[in-house]
Parts: structure tokens; sequence; C-alpha cells
């Protein structure tokens, strides 16, 4: 079962990271396009609490640091989405997730994603963007990933509530 | 009802602490970060997938495209933007041709300048804007005969150079990207200068000029060229980059800064044409100097 989640993270985190780089920029605002792999942690989130979100967080972040054409400081999404799975499991509600709350969800972390990356550019000076441009970005980061949440929420939340059967069956 | 996983503090830390040496691993020393290796091999595997995925889609992102006219009428435009391209650039490099031949640059360094092939490339990643850096993939790499620091241009200009290449891959840093700094110099002046890029990618990135001599106000809409780095890397020169739309003084040091508008749409690249040196070997057909296709 372990090596099915695997999989199934692996797919799901493959799928969203080219789904991001090479589909939805015809369809960017600005250069700006739903972020895909960040739906996936919150999905993730919300089904399966903190602890496995802030794993695959840290795992998705890393995949989106290093492949092409990503070429800021290794490490920076890794935190962001770190802190996003952290942060969605926590507030999520027990049982099954209305849709209100799922929106609720997806725009917070969609924020505290795209700030927290933002930062910790300002930080590293890596690079040195000026803040109007930062919160333009962060804000139409959040249309977008509310826009695309009804494409890949339910996929994602269906996928990994049905690698983990025991916790279907305590509903 | 099971209560919430709550995660274990020290696996908190430890991610972290993981995220945390990763960049300094990658920000430390100049020069090959540790994490290049790291990025290859992810190249290396998403490359290939990003190049099908790209070419799905492709067909796909220009429906939009088809119901404006027939296939013959296509290629006739195909080849009216082709014509059209050819002669702006005759156009915008004039004044840069002009004063190179008065410079009597000889013929050493017109060789130098037109010695040298293409490498046909398509975009099949691009970075996205919450990454706020302008980076593209493109799909030739090293097999194609590519190595980092050379120059990617299109029809209308300057793209902006490679930083890194997987086999099948290449990473383009955009010149309108915060990080890029490019050479250039004003076609009809000669004036030498940097450009900087505003970190936009969308239709109103730009770039912004200082020229070297500081006394010195480019006029509005003159052309800016490339003014060419050593070896040719990162870049060669005489490739347009933009035109001056807008000029400020600073009256405090009396310095200017002008605003550049790229000619290359960044929203809507896709052919591109890495510069190799020419007789290069590669994987596909190289467009050399003259015109003709090497295989």
């Amino acid at each position: 079962m372990t090596s099915m989640r695997a999989l199934g993270a692996t797919v799901a985190l493959t799928a969203a990271l080219v789904l991001q780089v090479s589909v939805f920029p015809h369809f960017a605002w600005h250069g700006v396009v739903p972020n895909v792999v960040l739906l996936v942690v919150v999905g993730a989130a919300l089904v399966r609490g903190a602890q496995f979100a802030m794993v695959l967080g840290f795992i998705a972040g890393v995949l989106l640091d290093l492949a092409p054409p990503a070429d800021h400081i290794a490490g920076r999404w890794a935190l962001a989405l770190l802190l996003v799975g952290y942060v969605a499991g926590r507030v999520a509600p027990d049982g099954r997730p209305t849709l209100p709350a799922v929106l609720a969800t997806v725009a917070a972390s969609s924020f505290l994603g795209t700030s927290v990356f933002a930062l910790s550019g300002l930080v590293l000076r890596d690079p040195a963007v000026a803040i109007p441009d930062l919160l333009e970005v962060i804000a139409g980061a959040v249309v977008w990933d509310l826009l695309a949440t009804p494409l890949v929420l339910p996929l994602v939340m269906g996928l990994f509530g049905r690698l983990e059967p025991e916790r279907v069956a305590t509903r | 009802m099971t209560p919430r996983k709550t995660p274990p503090p020290a696996l908190v830390v430890a991610l972290v602490l993981a995220c945390a040496s990763l960049m300094t691993l990658d920000a430390g020393t100049g020069g090959g970060s540790a994490v290049e290796p790291a990025r290859r091999m992810v190249g290396e595997v998403f490359g290939p997938i990003e190049a099908g995925t790209s070419a799905v889609v492709r067909p796909i992102a220009e429906i939009p495209d088809w119901f404006r006219g027939h296939d013959s009428m296509r290629d006739e435009i195909d080849d009216l933007e082709a014509e059209n391209a050819g002669l702006r650039e005759q156009v915008r490099t004039s004044g840069f041709d002009r004063n190179r031949l008065a410079e009597y640059d000889g013929l050493t360094a017109a060789a130098n300048d037109l010695g040298y092939a293409l490498v046909p490339a398509r975009v099949i990643g691009l970075g996205a804007s919450q990454s706020f850096s302008a980076t593209v993939t493109i799909d030739a790499g090293s097999a194609a005969g590519l190595h980092p620091d050379m120059t990617v241009l299109n029809n209308d200009g300057l793209v902006g150079r490679i930083l890194r290449v997987t086999r099948t891959t290449a990473t383009v840093l955009l010149i309108v990207d915060a990080d890029s700094t490019v050479g250039g110099r004003v076609g009809d002046t000669m004036d030498l200068g940097f450009l900087t890029g505003q970190g936009e990618t969308g239709a109103d990135g730009g770039l912004d000029l200082r020229l070297v001599d500081q006394s010195v106000v480019p006029d509005r809409d003159a052309t800016i060229v490339t003014w060419g780095s050593e070896n040719d890397a990162p870049y060669v020169a005489g490739v347009p980059i933009g035109r001056v739309t807008e000029v400020y003084s600073d009256l405090r040091d009396s310095s200017q800064r002008a605003e550049i508008e790229p000619f290359v749409d960044f929203a809507a690249l896709d052919l591109v044409g890495v510069v190799v040196p020419s007789g290069s070997e590669s994987d596909r057909a190289v467009i050399e100097a003259d015109g003709s296709l090497e295989r």
C-alpha cells in the first residue's frame, strides 16, 4: 500500500508540474499560471492531514526548484510548499470538507505559498523584485488557483482518498 | 473519528532545516553550485516529458489560429511574416551597419560576426511569474551541440542566453529577467551601455538601459543592438534587442536611464534559434549563415 501511495503521489506531482510548465503558459495572465503543484499539496492536506501534506509539499517544492526551467535558488519553493502543507493540514476541517471550506483553504494557501516564496527571494536577493510587482503576482496567483480549483482538487482529493481506505472506513 | 494528525515537531524542524541547507548549498560560493548535478538529473527526466506534452498541446493551443484562415493563407502569412521580420531587421540594424562600415570594422570582424549558424528549437516550458524569474526550456540540448553561455534569438531579436543544458533540453535566461544584464549599444550613435531586465515576462515586460557615458541622452525609438562579448559568449554582436520608449533623467547625479521595449514578444515565444559556431555537430538540421540547411 505504501508503494501504491508513493506511486500515486509521484504521478500526481509529475502531472501537475508538467501542466504548470508546458500547458498553462498558453493561457497565462502576465505570465502568472495556476500553481497546480500547490493545489495538489492542498488537496493532500484536506484529505490526509498536515503530516503527509508537509512531506509531500517538501518533495513537490524540491521538484519545482530543480525541474527546468527553474533558475531560482533551490529550496525556496520547498520551504513555501512545506509551510502550505502544514498550515492547510492544520486548518482543514475534520470530515468531508465543504466547498466554501475548500475554496477558503486554497485561497489562503495560494497567498501563503506565493508570499513565502517571494519573501525568501527578498531575503536572499534572488532576484530583487519591487513590492508592487510582488503583490500583483500574488493576487493574480490567488485568482488563478481559485479558478483551477474545481478542475484539479476533486481529482487530487479523490486520488489521495482512495489511496487511504482505512480513513474512508472511519467516516 | 480519528483526530487530525499533527506532525511531530521533530519532522517540521528537520524539513525546514533541509530547505535551509538546500538554499545555502545553492546560494553558497560563486561559480558552480552544488545543486547543479541534481538540477541536471531532474532536467533529464522532465525534459522529454515537457517536450512530449508540448508537442501534444501546441496544436490545441493553436486552434484559435485555424479559424483565421485556410492552410494556404497560413503559409502565405508565414512567408510574409518572415519577409517582414527580415526587412525590419535590416532597417533596425542599418544605422549600426553603416557605423560599422564607417569605422572600418574590417573583414575579420565581419567574418567573425557572420560566421555563425543557428540551431532551431521550440519553447517547451515557461517559468511561472510566481517564481519571479524569466526562464524557459527549449527542446534542444547537448545532443544538438548546445552548451551554456550561447546566444538565443528569434527572427525579431535577442531572446536570451543558455544557462544550463541536459541531453535533450536547455534552460534559457530571458533578457527581461531581473538577473540578466546584456551589453548593448545604440545603433545610430554607437554609444555603449548595459541593459537590465525588469523581471516581467508579460506583454509589458521591458528593460532598463544605462549608458556608460552618462551625459549622452539616447533618442526615442533608437534601436539598441548587442555589443557582443569576447569569443561570442554569452552574446554575439549586432543582434537587435529593442527600441527606446522613454528616457528618464536623474538631476541629482545627472545620469540617464532609458526604458527599452524589446522587439521579441516574450508572452508568445515559440520558435527560437541558438547561435552555434558554423559547422557544429548537431542532432538536427542547422541553419548556416548563408541560409542553407546543413544536416
